[in-house]
């Protein structure tokens, strides 16, 4: 049995007086769908900013691919610069997108990785081949996204919808481990959702691991193949979509659940 | 005493020489104000709590009180309190004082453009930079910087068209720009003396040059526009 492709174990995070995680500790396949829900304020976000190294944990242990990214106990693991190259095995799609809004959509998804190039070496010799090289990598990024005719585009000139098609083509570019989204619907208008929540399950379907903090229940319940529903700081239930959606078995997830069942 | 065509090229070329020393003053305010700006800005945004406290006394005395009274103490109270006048008796030293009073002015002013400029810039960009695994120099270079020079060109372009007429202030201490030349045909030269027409004239110098800085920064406005 392959090992899991991240583990965080005991991730604690203390804002001022108040504990946002208090003491996380999962696990997740490769090539898997994980879905974290729960209300606001029960610490989802702070998570995923966490394993992005948004936030730095107070303690804890983050591993991917057996490979130590962070020990709360020891120093070393927040200096900055050893955060930078250990961040590219997760990468982010932010609910607000956050596109740069003086690069066009192809310019969005090239910048980073032609950052990381030019820090290469020998770059200057093969400058032009690399540029071609990482232009191509955009285009069919964004092809795949479904933006083949929007590349030239900046994201003033592009839906909701569309920004954060691009906005995964971005992340996607920097090739990392796992794909992590932040309520990446919260900010659509409702008939921009559905062409988000598809390329998504697309990705799912190829077997991108992702991380999905989300509201829609229907599309986690759909998508996912791991559900975890936190409270309060902690991880409260988790299991297979059909065990944490048609089966809780703990009060606060069915009190959680309830609240959607209606609609 | 002669006619107004007569007098009309005399003025002119006084007046021009003046405009000369008004363009020098406004432009060497500008190359240390926008540079010192922006260190004073970082000042007063800095984590360290003495720094920035002291950073923002100092805009506050600055921003608060007269240019006018800032360029007769710059120039005359070393004279006044120490019996040295370290400016000397010469327009150069005149210039000096009076560069130096603009620049400190204007880049207390400009600062403070510059702290709205970068707070301004959502954190999510830095954020975005960060986990595409950028530096912070590059997310400054690469990001945010242009975002805040879009931010900060309209309300700099007001400042920048204040300066041009605030150069006038100079005439307290006798910098002979081109306000010093008009004037001077009221008390007599070159033969004309009790003229007041050239003083008004002045005016057109000012508003011809300010007409040139609306359009070029109106244009600057305008490339920036290509995205939002």
């Amino acid at each position: 049995m392959l090992a899991p492709i991240l583990e965080v174990s005991n991730i604690k995070k203390t804002f001022g007086q108040t504990e946002v995680l208090k003491d996380i500790s999962f696990t997740m396949d490769r090539g898997k769908t994980l879905s974290i829900i729960g209300s606001s304020g029960s610490g989802k976000t702070t998570l995923l900013r966490c394993l992005n190294f948004l936030e730095t944990p107070d303690s804890g242990i983050i591993k991917v691919k057996n490979e130590v990214l962070f020990d709360g106990s020891v120093a070393q693991s927040r200096n900055p610069e050893v955060i930078r190259r250990k961040r590219l095995h997760f990468g982010l799609v932010f609910q607000n997108f956050n596109l740069f809004p003086q690069y066009t959509a192809r310019e969005n998804v090239m910048l980073a990785e032609e950052l990381l190039a030019k820090e290469g070496s020998g770059y200057k010799d093969k400058k032009k081949e690399i540029h071609e090289r990482i232009q191509n990598h955009a285009e069919n990024l964004l092809e795949q996204m479904g933006l083949k005719d929007r590349m030239n585009n900046y994201p003033h000139q592009l839906s909701g919808g569309q920004q954060q098609r691009v906005a995964i083509a971005r992340a996607l570019a920097m090739a990392p481990d796992i794909l992590c989204f932040d309520e990446p619907t919260s900010a659509l208008d409702p008939e921009l959702t559905g062409e988000v929540l598809k390329v998504i399950r697309e990705l799912a379907e190829k077997n991108t691991t992702m991380i999905i903090v989300t509201h829609e229940m229907a599309f986690a319940r759909d998508v996912a193949d791991h559900v975890i529903f936190m409270d309060d700081g902690n991880i409260c239930e988790q299991g297979t979509p059909d065990a944490v959606f048609n089966h809780p078995r703990q009060e606060r997830t069915i009190q959680f659940l309830s609240r959607f069942s209606n609609n | 005493m002669e006619t107004f065509l007569e007098q009309l090229p005399i003025v002119v070329n006084a007046l021009n020489v003046g405009f000369l020393q008004t363009l020098k003053l406004f432009f060497i305010t500008l190359l240390g104000a926008i540079p010192l700006g922006l260190v004073i800005s970082f000042g007063s945004m800095s984590s360290i709590w003495p720094i920035q406290k002291l950073v923002r006394l100092v805009v506050w005395v600055v921003r608060g009180t007269p240019l006018m009274i800032q360029l007769l103490i710059l120039f005359y109270f070393p004279g006044l309190v120490f019996g040295n006048n370290i400016w000397g008796t010469g327009e150069a030293g005149r210039f000096s004082a009076a560069a130096i009073a603009f620049i400190i002015n204007y880049a207390c002013y400009f600062s403070e453009i510059y702290r709205g400029g970068i707070q301004g810039v959502p954190g999510g960009q830095e954020e975005a930079g960060l986990v595409l695994g950028m530096t912070k120099r590059q997310i400054f270079f690469k990001i945010t910087l242009l975002q805040m020079i879009k931010r900060i060109v309209p309300p700099m372009s007001n400042e920048i068209i204040t300066l041009v007429k605030d150069t006038s202030l100079a005439r307290i201490i006798a910098l002979q720009e081109v306000i010093w030349a008009g004037q001077a045909f009221l008390k007599g030269s070159q033969g004309i003396s009790g003229a007041i027409w050239p003083l008004f004239f002045t005016a057109l110098y000012y508003l011809i040059f300010n007409g040139i800085l609306t359009v070029l920064l109106g244009r600057l406005e305008k490339k920036l526009e290509f995205f939002r």
